[in-house]
């Protein structure tokens, strides 16, 4: 093309500019995932609305409206902002500021638009926003032997989702513990008890559930579940075989 | 030194300040309106609409979805539920009738804030500054969507300033603004009309239901242009004029191009009400006046255009 020289110019440019476009829409695509893939980890202390799909399929399907914002009637959810905390726009809420009521027609999950919150929920009770967990046992009033009972008191699932067990003070030696005791099959994760913990610090706490609950491995089986399940021996005819104890010194 | 053409000074001059900001008024007017709508909730306890631009419910009953943010959810492997599809259906359907981008021009609560910039710009005499080709915004908008889908998240509501404001005005948290004052920042400095003409992707959404919408601003009395330029100069789209306004190779008076934004101001500062607004099919083109021929001795319209 020499005698068009101006042409292959043109074409320079065009395909430069092109690639200048490309390479910076391509830079700003992967400082956004940046961004995104940062904002992905929850803190500890914010909780998802009841019906959360789980953290990552959540931030897939919530649009940031507020809609569940506006449909809480105790002003508990907040939504996130741009600075630290959830994924900016997410709805949360902080059990030690105002915890969740539990609404029986769960009105949040009701204005949810696009099933982040997720209409499957019909049953309060079986939210489960987080797990509560005594963080705290060295400043627990109960477990140090005072009757405080505050958390077992307010929780809305009582009796189930945490319960009071009884043992024997050994700092007394003459009074009994009563141990509050969550059951994480039960607990909502409203954060009531954490919210009333009568302490400066609470000595409860609801947490995230990716972050509270362990998880056995899908192929565990418990032995005496099974046998039960069964209605006999799984191997049968196993050997009992004698227990050894440590041999008494003469 | 010859002083610098005011555009829309002359339509002010000829046709009064009503007739000359007309379409900017009811254009700040509408913006404004719809953020009562939503306003009117939080502070006076009335609500009408809840929600923000990117989802909300009006009275209660009427769902409202913005494409965009549908288009993350499905990068990002979500099928979103009915309602938010629902309203998808009806932004979609509105805008297909009313413009595509007017959304951008008569809702965006950005558009005030770029439209300051270009203002500013155009009276301090800031030059054009760095100019992006005009699919920049395609290209962002797909590097966006890829940047949801490899996070897996609605990427871009971290940073949306369409959305941010409307979530710092009704929810309280002032860092969104932070993003606006750059987007204003940007405008003014940087690119010309960088941010809503060449990077929004949501506006570049929009931009995709203008290309078959039904209101359209046309170029109808065409022939009594006289080259004063002031509509080139307001239009936050200017490429989208040409066609429409010069009729070269046999292109009809309506812009159809999806980028053109139905914000008017070329209806408002043209001395000659040469555009007017009407639907897509409109070919109706005014007979040209009878004499005033061009003047002699003014430049070629398209070395100004290119100005």
């Amino acid at each position: 093309m020499a005698s068009e020289p101006h042409h292959s110019v043109n074409r320079r440019r065009f395909v430069q500019g092109t690639l200048r476009t490309a390479m910076g829409a391509g830079v700003g695509g992967l400082a956004l995932a940046l961004l995104a893939r940062q904002s992905r980890s929850l803190p500890a202390d914010a909780l998802r609305p009841p019906g959360a799909l789980p953290e990552p399929n959540f931030l897939a399907a919530c649009v940031r409206c507020g809609l569940c914002v506006r449909a809480c009637p105790y002003d508990t959810l907040k939504l996130a902002d741009l600075a630290a905390g959830p994924a900016g726009g997410t709805p949360y809420f902080r059990a030690r500021n105002i915890p969740c009521e539990m609404c029986e027609d769960i009105p949040c999950v009701k204005a949810c638009p696009t099933g982040a919150l997720d209409k499957s929920l019909v049953d309060i009770t079986a939210a489960r926003m987080g797990v509560a967990v005594i963080v705290s046992r060295d400043t627990c009033l109960n477990l140090q032997g005072l009757r405080c009972d505050v958390c077992y008191r307010v929780c809305p699932v009582i009796d189930k989702a945490i319960t009071l067990e009884q043992s024997h003070n050994r700092r007394t030696g003459k009074h009994a513990v009563f141990e509050p005791v969550v059951h994480p099959d039960a607990c909502t994760g409203c954060g009531k008890c954490e919210k009333s913990c009568v302490l400066t610090e609470a000595a409860i706490k609801v947490l995230p559930i990716g972050l509270a609950a362990g998880r056995q491995d899908a192929h565990y089986r418990r032995g005496w579940e099974e046998k039960r399940k069964a209605g006999e021996e799984l191997v049968p005819g196993l050997i009992d075989l004698p227990d050894r104890l440590p041999e008494m010194k003469p | 030194m010859t002083a610098r053409r005011i555009p829309g000074r002359a339509a002010w001059a000829q046709h009064g300040f009503w007739r000359a900001h007309r379409l900017l008024v009811l254009r700040r007017l509408t913006q404004l309106g719809v953020l009562a709508l939503f306003l009117s909730g939080p502070l006076a306890g009335v609500w009408i609409a809840k929600g923000t631009l990117s989802a909300s419910l009006t009275v209660d009953v009427i769902p409202l979805t913005d494409p965009f943010v549908v288009l993350q959810s499905l990068a990002a492997r979500h099928w979103p539920e009915a309602t938010a599809l629902t309203g998808l259906g009806i932004v979609v359907a509105f805008y297909l009738v009313f413009g595509g981008r007017t959304f951008c021009a008569w809702a965006c609560p950005i558009n005030p804030v770029t439209d300051l910039a270009a203002w500013l710009r155009r009276r301090l005499g800031i030059e054009k500054g760095w100019v992006m080709r005009r699919e920049t915004r395609w290209l962002a908008a797909f590097a966006i969507l890829a940047a949801s889908a490899a996070t897996g998240t609605i990427a871009f509501e971290l940073i949306n300033p369409v959305t941010l404001v409307y979530r710092a005005a009704l929810f309280g948290g002032l860092a969104g603004l932070a993003v606006v004052a750059a987007v204003f920042a940007f405008d003014l400095v940087v690119a010309r009309d960088g941010w809503c003409g060449h990077l929004c992707p949501v506006g570049a959404t929009y931009g995709l239901i203008g290309k078959a919408t039904l209101l359209r601003v046309a170029a109808r009395g065409r022939a009594r242009c006289d080259d004063c330029l002031d509509c080139f100069a307001v239009c936050p789209e200017p490429h989208v004029i040409a066609p429409a306004l010069r009729g070269r190779e046999g292109a009809g008076p309506v812009i159809v191009s999806g980028d053109c934004t139905v914000c008017g101001r070329c209806i408002d500062v043209c001395p000659e009400r040469v555009f007017s607004l009407t639907h897509r099919f409109d070919t109706r083109v005014d007979a040209p006046p009878a004499s005033a021929p061009r003047p002699a001795g003014r430049p070629a319209p398209a070395a100004l255009e290119r100005a």
